[in-house]
């Protein structure tokens, strides 16, 4: 399948900070490809360059064939975006909104009616079109936020962590909308900072952590880096020492890695159950007491605590 | 070309759907106007305008002049502007100006004859007595019309006065009458000098007030615009707002990235304050029209200052978008701006009783332009005597459009 975009050493410097360290990588026509890192990775920004609103500092990227440095505009009428923090007009009501966007990407006439309402079905909102924007709830706003990307149908849809702050209903819908539009033949990009995210929907996933792309790749060649090492993840009080707990685990045998997160400590080992007994009894000595134990197959956030030391949501 | 207008038009929607923008633009503008209008004495009881000024007269003389003064109030000339109340008591005259029922009371004392013509029998006037005008300070621009009626009649009994007494003292000179004769002349003299006053065609303003145009300008012809014009400048700068209140909620950013040239997002966002602010002042026109038979002069040229004036004021707003960092910093700013255009452009006092630096320095606002034009719009001027107003606000407008253009080039107009 050909690749819809190609990016090639991409730099953003604001001043002294390099926000993003020349990433490379494709997607190809028909894929689903998640960028996945934590707050600050510099994903945002990635997406920023892709879709020509801040000019790179140094490199290109190519969409559909079009440079975003050469020819935005091209790229512009190839692309969709839905950003991470609501850009809607809340004194508008939802088809409002949807028309003037629609407008702006050249629709007109009866398309531009036919579009509107059929996106108003597709996120759910056809019966509520006409109140405004401002009386909807959070994970309505989302959706119309969602649907003004879509007005056009773009080759590539970029997804900026869409999810974010919203109820686990919401949240379902629009995982499920994303398949829906990944099955009609819409590229997507989506950026999220959930490894559950980008492992349900992905075809392949870009891991992404201070601005440089630490791995790429199908998640089973992803979680092939981390071997077959499990993850034994020891969930403590608030009240407790997380990183304390993770400096004493360190020393026991089998033990590869130990790492602090949010009043958890994230074990990776060949065999959880044999070192389970020897970092209770660890824990116990120490006066920490453990109030539950989980034991994870190798995943994505195993490979970014492999490749980084941290957790996704440190 | 289309995409701009389109923008334009979302922001006018926009802006017609925010209650507390309304607030300033059109409820603010109008209710000052009102509040104005009523302390400057221009809704007096008839409503609006100068006609009808209830007034209140005491004769207390009961001699020629007296009775003369009160027959000119009663005349038919000043039927339509005064409506006069004869009491004989001076009190009641006082409390009726005190209880806001009276524009003014004209109080004439005893003697005021006769301080003026020489009583049957003597050769000299009697002691000098005065008529008193109690005015009603909540109506002043009627209260000076009342004034004007009451100089022009000591005017002309002045002049019948000078003029019998040069007569007499010539003929008592000349040996051509006696005194004897000289004092019963002087009576006859006065006696036709009141009549004269009384038969005497109508007594116009126009000795004390300029023109007859002068007579018809109502004082709200220049505060209704003055407010118009201060809270337009409120307009421009919300407008030019919400070009940072889009960045900050990613509107602007999202403009950025559809196929939409920058020219057009900004070019838009311009055309929607200018449509604004077009609006407000088309409203404010319309309603003072409806409301207080404002009368703002040839609709055309009305329509064209309207134009003019918004595109000037346009310019500031866009070059303090194109400053400003923050929209607090647009919505503090402006706030001062408005106000400070608004006190030296004349919203609230004409200027010229300000100093000529003050009137010099009031000519980069279009506050000033503005009320120029619509005064003189207001007195029955045409669209060639504006042409100096317009072509001034326009000029404004072009250099602060220009200006405002090369500090967004210099930071993008996404200011990232």
């Amino acid at each position: 399948m050909p690749a819809i975009l190609e990016v090639h050493q991409l730099v953003k410097k604001y001043g002294d900070l390099v926000a993003v360290k020349g990433i490379s990588f494709d997607i190809q026509e028909g894929e689903i490809f998640s960028l996945l890192g934590p707050n600050g990775a510099g994903k945002t920004t990635t997406i920023s360059m892709l879709s020509t609103l801040y000019a790179p500092t140094s490199g290109d990227a190519t969409i559909g064939g079009f440079s975003v440095t050469r020819a935005p505009m091209s790229v512009r009428n190839i692309i969709g975006v839905v950003p991470q923090d609501l850009a809607l007009y809340e004194d508008l009501s939802a088809r409002e909104n949807l028309v003037f966007w629609g407008q702006m990407y050249g629709l007109s006439g009866k398309s531009l009616a036919s579009r509107v309402e059929e996106v108003l079905e597709q996120i759910g909102l056809a019966d509520r079109a006409k109140e405004r924007v401002k009386t909807y709830s959070g994970g309505m706003k989302r959706r119309v936020n969602i649907g003004v990307g879509l007005l056009h149908k773009p080759r590539l849809l970029f997804m900026d962590e869409p999810t974010v702050g919203i109820d686990p209903q919401s949240r379902r819908a629009i995982l499920d909308s994303v398949k829906q539009l990944n099955a009609q033949g819409m590229t997507v990009l989506y950026t999220t900072h959930y490894m559950e995210e980008a492992a349900e929907l992905s075809d392949r996933v870009g891991i992404i952590d201070h601005g440089e792309l630490i791995a790429l790749g199908t998640q089973e060649e992803l979680t092939h880096q981390v071997g077959e090492n499990e993850t034994l993840v020891l969930h403590i009080g608030e009240e407790e020492d997380a990183e304390a707990l993770a400096k004493a685990l360190t020393g026991i045998p089998g033990v590869l890695q130990a790492t602090a997160n949010d009043h958890q400590v994230s074990l990776i080992t060949r065999q959880a159950e044999e070192i389970l007994a020897p970092v209770v009894m660890r824990a116990n000595e120490r006066g920490i007491r453990i109030r539950s134990v989980d034991i994870q197959e190798p995943n994505l956030e195993a490979v970014f605590l492999h490749l980084t030391g941290r957790g996704l949501r440190n | 070309m289309k995409k701009l207008l389109l923008i334009g038009l979302k922001d006018l929607k926009l802006v017609f759907r925010d209650k507390a923008a309304l607030v300033f633009m059109l409820l603010a503008p109008f209710l000052l106007t009102l509040g104005l209008g009523f302390v400057t004495g221009q809704f007096g009881s008839s409503g609006g305008g100068i006609g009808n000024i209830p007034v209140i007269l005491v004769d207390q003389d009961g001699g020629e002049l007296g009775t003369a003064l009160v027959e000119m109030f009663q005349s038919e000339d000043l039927a339509d502007l005064v409506t006069v109340t004869l009491v004989d008591d001076p009190d009641i005259a006082r409390r009726g100006v005190d209880e806001d029922q009276y524009t003014a009371a004209v109080i004439i004392p005893a003697g005021f004859t006769a301080s003026i013509l020489p009583a049957e029998g003597a050769t000299q006037p009697g002691e000098t007595v005065q008529i008193l005008l109690v005015s009603n300070p909540t109506r002043p621009t009627n209260t000076g019309v009342v004034k004007t009626i009451l100089e022009e009649f000591i005017s002309r009994v002045e002049v019948g006065r000078v003029g019998g007494t040069v007569a007499i003292t010539q003929l008592l000179s000349g040996g051509l009458i006696t005194p004897q004769q000289a004092a019963l002349l002087g009576m006859q003299m006065g006696e036709q000098q009141a009549d004269a006053v009384t038969s005497s065609t109508a007594i116009t303003l126009t000795t004390n007030i300029a023109s007859q145009a002068a007579t018809e300008f109502n004082a709200l012809a220049y505060i209704a615009p003055g407010m118009a014009l201060m809270f337009l400048m409120y307009t421009v700068s919300n407008g030019g707002r919400t070009l940072l209140v889009e960045r900050n909620q990613g509107t602007l950013p999202r403009l950025l990235i559809s196929p939409t040239a920058s020219f057009q997002v900004l070019g838009g966002k311009v055309l929607g304050v200018y449509l604004s602010g077009v609006a407000q002042m088309l409203i404010l026109i319309v309603a003072s029209t409806l409301f207080f038979q404002l009368k703002w002069g040839d609709p055309l040229a009305v329509f064209a200052l309207v134009l003019a004036a918004v595109f000037g004021a346009c310019g500031w707003g866009m070059l303090l978008t194109s400053l400003a960092r923050r929209p607090g910093q647009i919505a503090a700013i402006g706030s001062a701006m408005m106000l400070t255009f608004g006190i030296l452009g004349g919203s609230f006092m004409q200027m010229d009783m300000m100093p000529t630096w003050v009137q010099w320095l009031s000519r980069i606002t279009p506050n000033s332009w503005g009320l120029d034009g619509f005064s003189i719009l207001a007195l029955g001027g045409g669209l060639g005597l504006v042409l100096k107003p317009i072509l001034g606000l326009l000029v404004m407008g072009v250099v602060l459009f220009a200006v405002s253009l090369i500090f967004f080039n210099r930071r993008g107009i996404s200011m990232k």
